[in-house]
């Protein structure tokens, strides 16, 4: 009964805030990738995987006056601030949610760049391809973000690190 | 010649309801069609649950897979084919992309990807790569071959033309689902001048572009796509159905993980159940097979099971009241409460299903919106954005309209051999006395 609602309110709080509509995506996909129970559908978009779905409960959270969304003029764009309301804190008072330790993997996360996060959880939906073809992937797909081997490879070490700190924590 | 080149003797053509005749005369398309897995979709409905609302909608997603062909190829045959921007060395990746993205439906696709974490999109890449009919097909052409035509769908293909072909805001799958969906259900919104946004569509490097003499028949499409999401897709009637399939497979699930011993061995499910499918197991699970487990399990002991089996197969659905979860949600766990001390497990038979449907948007440069918009070529060879052109689009972009409805069974709470004061407050907190 809204669980789902719930698990991104929680996912927020334990962030504390989140800039930028881009990174919430990623991080929420990059959790769900390392096993947290996010149920959002993503494919892949302009940006690497991206969920409609996600964009839909953010919306409808905001809505419910249980996130705050603050858009703020960022040079030649437009960039989004999220965080919990008071009455998003009550409703996950009523609404608990277990995802053991999420909150260390998130803050990690919300730690690194848009840009990062970006190559980060590209490399992860394509995870089934070997490193090299996924470098090709990366090279002819994100060519305008214009990513490095180096960049690459600390993608794949950022990856292993989450995932100690996912399995270690759990 | 070539497989890849290979036509046959004579052109085959299926008679079809939507598109008159579906034409078929590479010998690799009619070798796809035939293949078992292209066959299985006979087995699986376009609209899953639908058919218990509109009782014309059993079309299946082999029905639409053929549609989708015949579009794109009247795209790339009649349309693209000589023009500078159209490599026809792509129209074979393109129409065997838009024959298969479909491929990895499942039975009630929705209900069993949201309760077993599936992805259909992760199986349509799965039968097209791994050891199957499909794959030997189209190995024919070449090793890489498989390969190419899963990143079109999957859209990781560099090939951003053939990919806005079969998805984008304006693709022949919607073109097609639209057309047959209303078609199927009978209703009369869904209806577009199609013959005419195929005449004004033009290649150019990465997308398809329409026309500026076309944009009309783009607004009417845009409008009947609207209609069909909120009269059809959206119908309360088949949402309240698939709540009570979802939670037939819940329960099942939660079943089988108490080691419940089944009258009728879920066999099929169990790889489900246990989150280990293989293609293989997936192949094979086909609405048919789904349906004669239902049968089976109006006969359980277990209560649950048994009341939602007989629910869905006799059309005994929740009836439902609107719900706004901003302010009711204090309202539903105080319901929960009640619906316990009831004797009627909450988890199972009061839920909240949400629908929301964003009939046209477009990346404004700068955002970190992720749709590909409709552009327009006007005579000058600009190309300009569909809602900057057309003040309805424009009225109707970005604006998602969401319906949050709550289910419950009505028989249930008005029964009042039990329980009856709790079921009375229940009834008043739903205002359905």
């Amino acid at each position: 009964m809204l669980k789902d609602h719930a698990k991104i309110i929680h996912a927020i709080a334990a962030s504390d805030e989140i800039v930028g509509r881009k990174k919430l995506q990623k991080m929420i996909y990059i959790a769900k990738k390392i096993n947290y129970p996010f149920h959002e559908k993503f494919a892949f978009h302009f940006y690497g995987p991206y969920s409609e779905e996600l964009t839909l409960r953010i919306e409808e959270l905001c809505n419910m006056g249980f996130l705050n969304e603050i858009k703020e003029k960022k040079g030649g764009y437009y960039q989004y601030r999220y965080t919990l309301t008071e009455s998003g804190t009550e409703f996950l008072e009523l609404n608990k949610v277990n995802m053991p330790h999420l909150k260390d993997c998130l803050v990690d996360m919300n730690g690194q760049s848009a840009r990062f996060l970006e190559l980060v959880s590209t490399v992860l939906y394509f995870e089934d391809l070997p490193k090299e073809e996924v470098k090709e992937k990366i090279f002819t797909l994100k060519s305008k973000q214009r990513y490095t081997e180096e960049e690459i490879n600390q993608a794949y070490y950022y990856i292993d690190t989450l995932n100690t700190k996912a399995a270690i924590l759990s | 010649m070539s497989y890849a080149t290979e036509k046959l003797t004579e052109e085959k053509v299926f008679k079809d309801p939507v598109h008159r005749y579906i034409h078929v005369k590479d010998r690799l398309i009619w070798d796809l069609i035939g293949t078992k897995e292209f066959q299985r979709l006979r087995r699986i409905k376009q609209l899953g649950t639908t058919f218990l609302t509109f009782h014309g909608a059993e079309h299946s997603r082999f029905n639409h897979s053929l549609g989708v062909y015949e579009i794109v190829r009247r795209i790339v045959d009649d349309v693209f084919k000589g023009r500078p921007e159209w490599n026809d060395d792509d129209r074979l990746l393109t129409l065997c992309a838009a024959l298969l993205h479909d491929l990895g439906h499942g039975p009630f696709s929705h209900s069993f990807e949201k309760v077993f974490g599936l992805d259909h999109e992760n199986f349509t890449k799965k039968i097209i790569l791994s050891n199957t009919e499909v794959n030997q097909v189209l190995r024919r052409v070449s090793d890489n071959f498989p390969k190419r035509v899963e990143e079109v769908i999957a859209k990781t293909s560099k090939n951003k033309l053939v990919v806005s072909l079969i998805s984008s805001q304006i693709d022949a799958d919607r073109m097609d689902y639209l057309q047959r969906d209303a078609y199927f259900t009978g209703v009369s919104y869904g209806h577009f001048d199609m013959e005419r946004i195929l005449r004004v569509m033009r290649p150019r490097e990465d997308q398809v572009v329409i026309k500026q003499s076309g944009m009309h028949a783009v607004e009417d499409y845009i409008m009947s796509r609207y209609q069909m999401y909120w009269q059809v897709y959206f119908h309360p009637v088949t949402r309240s159905a698939e709540v009570i399939l979802t939670k037939i497979l819940h329960r099942a699930k939660a079943l089988y993980e108490e080691a419940y011993q089944f009258k009728q061995a879920p066999a099929h499910f169990y790889s489900l159940f246990k989150g280990e499918i293989t293609v293989d197991d997936y192949i094979h699970l086909d609405e048919s097979i789904v349906l004669y487990y239902f049968q089976m399990w109006q006969w359980e002991e277990d209560e649950i099971l048994s009341d939602l089996a007989q629910r869905f197969l006799d059309r005994h659905l929740f009836k439902y009241v609107e719900f706004d979860p901003a302010k009711e949600y204090k309202k539903l766990s105080e319901l929960s409460i009640l619906f316990l001390k009831a004797g009627i497990d909450p988890e199972y038979y009061l839920v909240v299903d949400s629908s929301s449907d964003l009939p046209y948007d477009f990346y404004r440069p700068g955002e970190e919106e992720e749709r590909l918009p409709i552009h327009l070529l006007s005579k000058n060879g600009e190309v300009r954005e569909l809602s900057r052109e057309s003040s309805i689009v424009d009225a109707i972009s970005g604006k998602r309209r969401t319906d949050h409805k709550l289910y419950y069974p009505a028989n249930l709470l008005h029964d009042e051999g039990q329980h009856k004061e709790i079921k009375k407050q229940i009834r008043k907190l739903l205002d359905i006395e």
